[in-house]
């Protein structure tokens, strides 16, 4: 049992890391609130406020109450329909893609052959390659409509080649990403299946179960957990995609809701504006996070 | 009879495990077959696989058009420093979680987990600005900070269910034997610690080198690493692919390394220990 003095000492070992991820957490957080409820631009602060009377002012930056005014105005925005639906589209493709496939690469690695570590070396590196490199080598190198390898591939079965960024950008945003997430499904359903009990699958193997109705009835329902658990985490980072937009010059066509919220503040300057995006993407994220929450806290227990 | 059957299996599913293992692989291979080639031969088609004139040259026209050594001391900087900070304050908080647990230790935990949860999106206005205020735009301290907060929370969550794993009954017995807390720590806790914070370090390094939201956003020259060296090959340098392949070869080759010793450590870490 812990004493009462390694008690007081643990709270001060955890103070350190608490304190900077309140601030980390609240701070910020508190901010955008603040901020999606002013009319606030970096560039042209007069402009915005300059019709109100004096007295509304904030401060000197002139920034001024706006009430919901930039939420109607983010919501309104065709841009963010658009958004919104990219990044919903994005998120459900490659879920479904690195489920469907990674269960399926995840069964093929965990039966015997030669090589196996080499071939697993080779279907996880794709995960650990930097989201600017995925987005160049397949916008330049892969998918190049002139010189690119599948188009090539294309025209070497007679084929008219695609040029994909251009036509359809956001299947070409999926396809690079979820290229990277496989591999990471793949990763969590193999480590899954090694754990399953070897004397299971010996049994069934005497008794003559067909591998089908083996799959189905033992290795699924062992395979839920780890597959939830593979949903929930892809989301979270799936909903955060950036990188693959901004490099590969898709953000016309097929960029998401983080990328609009950039675009509103870093690029427009409109402070209230983006933090009003912000703040929707902070809403969303959190329905998904309630669940995900519920789900590893139930393992804590266990 | 049945043993020729399974032998047969093991070949198909050998081929089959390779060819898709290969294919997987193959954007990757083809990035580092083309930074061989020079710039001609590169966008030639049909692409040529081996018969090509090998050649190193792009390496050291990126290297001294775009200066990738100072990018890829950066990503070391960022990726070293944060992941050093965070364990700093990661070790004491996960040792006191794991061994001191209070009734609100669980909670902390759920908590810590949450924090991840937060789109970057939700704070990327205000850290901005906070930043641009006290001047730590494109400072590498700066971003040091944002890269520690972001992955602190995995790195506890990973720490403690190392920890959690070291039975209690060794430090208390250190304990009755007269131990101090400091000692406990240095000479009992720590040897036995060591796999699981050398597992937390290498999975923290790869989060970090390859974090490109934070760093594209709060970098432009000066602490900028190589995501972001990378992005300013998307044009127009992007057409030149013998370079572009280069330069992306050596932004991804220590990370692929290291990543490939430390497959497990990334399903423990990324699943917050619900998959081991």
């Amino acid at each position: 049992m812990a004493t009462q003095q390694t008690r007081t000492l643990g709270r001060f070992a955890v103070a350190p890391s608490v304190i900077s991820l309140f601030l980390w957490m609240i701070v910020p957080l508190a901010m955008t609130i603040y901020f999606s409820f002013l009319r606030y631009n970096l560039l042209d602060p007069n402009y915005a406020c300059s019709l109100m009377h004096p007295d509304q002012l904030l401060d000197g930056a002139n920034r001024c109450l706006a009430g919901f005014t930039n939420y109607t105005y983010f919501m309104t925005d065709p841009a963010f329909f658009k958004a919104m639906g990219n990044s919903l589209k994005l998120v459900a493709w490659v879920l479904a893609i690195s489920v469907v496939f990674g269960t399926l690469l995840a069964l093929l690695l965990d039966q015997a052959f030669y090589g196996q570590a080499v071939v697993r070396l080779l279907m996880i590196a794709p995960f650990l390659v930097m989201p600017t490199v995925s987005a160049l080598v397949w916008k330049n190198m892969m998918l190049n409509p002139v010189s690119g390898m599948i188009a090539y591939l294309f025209k070497s079965v007679g084929l008219q080649p695609i040029d994909w960024f251009a036509h359809y950008p956001l299947a070409a945003v999926i396809l690079m990403v979820s290229w990277q997430w496989v591999p990471f499904a793949t990763l969590i359903l193999l480590t899954s299946l090694q754990s399953l009990d070897g004397e299971q699958k010996e049994a069934a193997e005497m008794d003559g179960t067909p591998p089908l109705s083996y799959f189905w009835y033992i290795v699924l329902p062992h395979l839920i957990r780890p597959m939830t658990v593979v949903i929930l985490i892809e989301t979270i980072f799936l909903l955060n995609v950036f990188a693959e937009i901004y490099v590969s010059g898709t953000a016309g066509t097929a960029g998401n809701l983080p990328f609009l919220v950039y675009q509103y503040g870093l690029i427009a300057n409109d402070i209230g504006g983006a933090s009003a995006g912000g703040i929707i993407a902070v809403i969303l994220a959190n329905i998904v996070a309630f669940f995900l929450m519920r789900m590893i806290g139930k393992n804590l227990d266990a | 009879m049945a043993r020729k059957v399974s032998t047969n299996k093991k070949l198909i599913i050998t081929v089959l495990a390779w060819a898709i293992g290969l294919l997987i692989f193959f954007p990757i291979f083809w990035t580092i077959l083309t930074s061989f080639k020079t710039e001609r031969e590169a966008i030639l088609l049909p692409p040529k696989f081996f018969n090509f004139e090998w050649t190193t040259e792009n390496y050291g026209i990126v290297q001294e058009r775009s200066d990738y050594l100072r990018f890829a001391l950066n990503s070391i900087y960022l990726a070293l420093g944060s992941t050093f900070f965070a364990l700093l304050i990661a070790i004491p908080s996960a040792w006191a979680m794991a061994f001191a647990p209070g009734k609100r230790t669980k909670d902390l935990l759920m908590w810590m987990l949450s924090t991840k949860m937060m789109p970057p999106v939700g704070a990327l206005i205000p850290i901005y600005l906070i930043f641009r205020d006290f001047h730590l735009l494109d400072t590498r301290f700066g971003i040091i900070t944002v890269l520690m907060l972001l992955n602190l929370p995995i790195i506890i969550w990973m720490l403690y269910t190392y920890f959690k794993e070291i039975p209690g009954e060794i430090l208390e017995a250190s304990r009755m034997d007269g131990a101090s807390l400091v000692k406990e720590l240095v000479y009992v806790l720590t040897p036995m610690a060591l796999p699981g914070i050398a597992s937390t370090l290498l999975l923290n390094i790869i989060l970090a080198w390859n974090e490109a939201f934070w760093t594209l956003a709060l970098t432009t020259k000066d602490a900028a690493p190589l995501t972001q060296f990378i992005a300013s090959y998307s044009a127009p340098e992007g057409l030149f692919w013998a370079k572009l392949s280069a330069a992306s070869t050596m932004a991804i080759a220590p990370i692929l390394v290291l990543g490939w010793f430390a497959q497990k450590q990334l399903v423990r870490g990324l699943t917050f220990g619900a998959v081991k």
